[in-house]
């Protein structure tokens, strides 16, 4: 079966061909570099990047997760920049990559964004056709291989660095993954943090975060590293009350994954300025 | 010199369906039927494991009788062709039209051109926001599409149950009494004068295109929900997924 059959726009205007009764695989990343790789963004050519032009494109900025008693929650601010200037105040960053499990993304924002929507489909083709969830760490995995076809990419600057968490059904706790541009993949305990504000984000969580949370205390947790790293990072934004503009807040537990809602965030937001109020006893600066 | 013995076109078509017609009619019978708030797919089938109705895509399913071997390879071409077509355009671009013309292609060269035919009848089914909006296409070993409207009887005595879930179905059932009268049809003798047989919840495979899900449609009736509902006790219009799975995400699902 030669590549021409192959049409990219993804129609099959006859019938399926052979590629679609191809034995074995149940992963949708490896049947699409089969039948249609120019579909896989790390299979595109780029052409190659010259140091003195910086390619205009929104990047998205920091994440947070964190893992409490009953599972984890990740959040992300609504900021993406280009350059100095802020390209969306609403861009969402934070997904659900199947029912127990969440991923959060930081780089260039276009290419982040496709990177989710393969990786939601890549779970879900898994599912469909092996009629069962993959593991955490199978997840965590087919994340890593996705990420490592990104290399080419990244080398010319156009990194995507995803933070991934998830409720382990056969554990029956909340764990966090790292990554690097390189597909490397590493389990985080407690907490961590990725993105241009993540270094004052995690200085946050350091302090804020403490075994035992219970999943409103990390919401809340969440929120807080995010206001933090905003106040000290350009590239990401804080709460925007007046706008209605709240973090991405999501949790996962054994019952799955929520969105948390914007009244809550807006309760969570509010007491956190109370407390610094009250803590700096009314004397404003 | 041997000369090959001539068969004619007719004969030889004929004797095709005839083979493929043999193998369907071994198997147990799969019925489809519309209910209120859905589709709902039911047969007789032991197993856990080997299914015969299956997700495809949101608001898809795929229900098949004859050679396990034959229906699951059509059935994993079909979800990869459909996340390819959902991943290349928008998930709403998938329809049950396109899968059922994709399928239809398939098995008609299958049919035409290969040694044997393919020994499988499908049916394909994409739920819509209301009951007309639903669309069933029916599609057999030789490729023929039809459109049918309501329900669907496949397999095994298909035109013996037909006559019986005819006669029972009516528009706008609800979805216990729909299952009622599927269990009905697949308990009905296959001779005239023998008794009803009476099947268990263990033995059935059972899932329903629930309208009103929100992104995936598609759901199993296992276990306790299952039991509930063929018995008639427990009302569960909107249990679990899986019985042992909570119905998580909900309407939050969302895709970038």
């Amino acid at each position: 079966m030669s590549r021409t059959d192959a049409n990219p726009s993804g129609r099959l205007p006859d019938a399926f061909t052979a590629r679609f009764f191809a034995p074995g695989t149940a992963s949708f990343v490896d049947f699409l570099a089969s039948y249609a790789p120019d579909l896989l963004p790390g299979n595109r050519p780029v052409p190659a990047a010259s140091a003195a032009t910086e390619l205009a494109a929104p990047r998205a900025t920091t994440i947070v997760a964190l893992v409490h008693d009953g599972g984890i929650v990740m959040a992300g601010d609504r900021r993406a920049t280009m350059g100095s200037m802020i390209a969306s105040r609403s861009i969402e960053k934070v997904f659900p990559a199947d029912d127990y499990s969440a991923v959060g993304i930081a780089g260039t924002a276009g290419l982040a964004v496709e990177l989710v929507r393969l990786f939601q489909l890549e779970l879900e083709h898994y599912e469909k056709i092996e009629g069962s969830l993959l593991s955490l760490d199978g997840k965590a995995n087919r994340l890593a291989t996705i990420i490592r076809g990104q290399l080419g990419l990244a080398l010319q600057g156009l990194a995507v660095v995803p933070l991934f968490g998830g409720y382990d059904l056969d554990k029956g706790a909340g764990r966090i993954f790292s990554y690097d541009v390189t597909g490397g993949r590493y389990e985080e305990h407690e907490h961590h943090a990725v993105g241009s504000g993540s270094v004052f984000a995690r200085g946050s969580l350091k302090k804020r975060w403490r075994p035992g949370l219970d999943e409103a205390g990390a919401v809340a947790v969440a929120v807080e590293a995010l206001m933090d790293a905003a106040d000290d990072d350009s590239a990401t934004g804080g709460p925007d009350a007046e706008r209605a503009i709240y973090p991405v807040v999501a949790t996962v537990g054994a019952t799955g994954y929520r969105r948390v809602p914007d009244d809550d965030l807006a309760a969570a937001t509010a007491a956190v300025l109370a407390a610094r109020r009250a803590a700096r006893g009314g004397d404003r600066r | 010199m041997s000369m090959p013995f001539y068969v004619s076109p007719e004969q030889l078509m004929k004797d095709r369906a005839d083979y493929a017609r043999k193998g369907i009619s071994r198997g147990r019978s799969v019925v489809v039927l519309q209910y209120d708030g859905g589709v709902l797919f039911a047969t007789e089938n032991p197993s856990r494991a080997l299914h015969k109705v299956s997700e495809i895509y949101d608001r898809i399913a795929f229900a098949a009788v004859g050679k396990y071997n034959e229906f699951e390879n059509l059935r994993v071409a079909g979800v990869r062709y459909a996340d390819l077509r959902g991943y290349s355009y928008d998930r709403v671009d998938v329809t049950a039209r396109g899968l059922a013309n994709a399928y239809a292609q398939t098995l008609g060269t299958v049919f035409t051109t290969e040694s044997k035919p393919l020994e499988v009848e499908l049916v394909v089914v994409e739920v819509g926001n209301d009951p007309a909006g639903d669309q069933i296409y029916r599609l057999s070993y030789d490729g023929s599409v039809a459109d049918e409207h309501g329900w669907v009887v496949m397999g095994g005595q298909a035109e013996r149950l037909a006559s019986v879930l005819g006669d029972g179905w009516q528009p706008g059932m609800s979805l216990r009494d729909a299952l009622a009268l599927a269990v009905r049809v697949l308990g009905t003798p296959t001779e005239e004068a023998a008794q009803q047989r009476v099947l268990e919840p263990t033995g059935l495979e059972v899932a329903v295109l629930d309208r009103t899900r929100a992104r995936r449609a598609f759901r199993r009736l296992t276990g306790v929900v299952l039991e509930g509902l063929v018995s008639g006790a427990v009302g569960t219009e909107r249990g679990p997924r899986h019985d042992d799975e909570p119905d998580a995400g909900g309407g939050e699902t969302s895709t970038p």
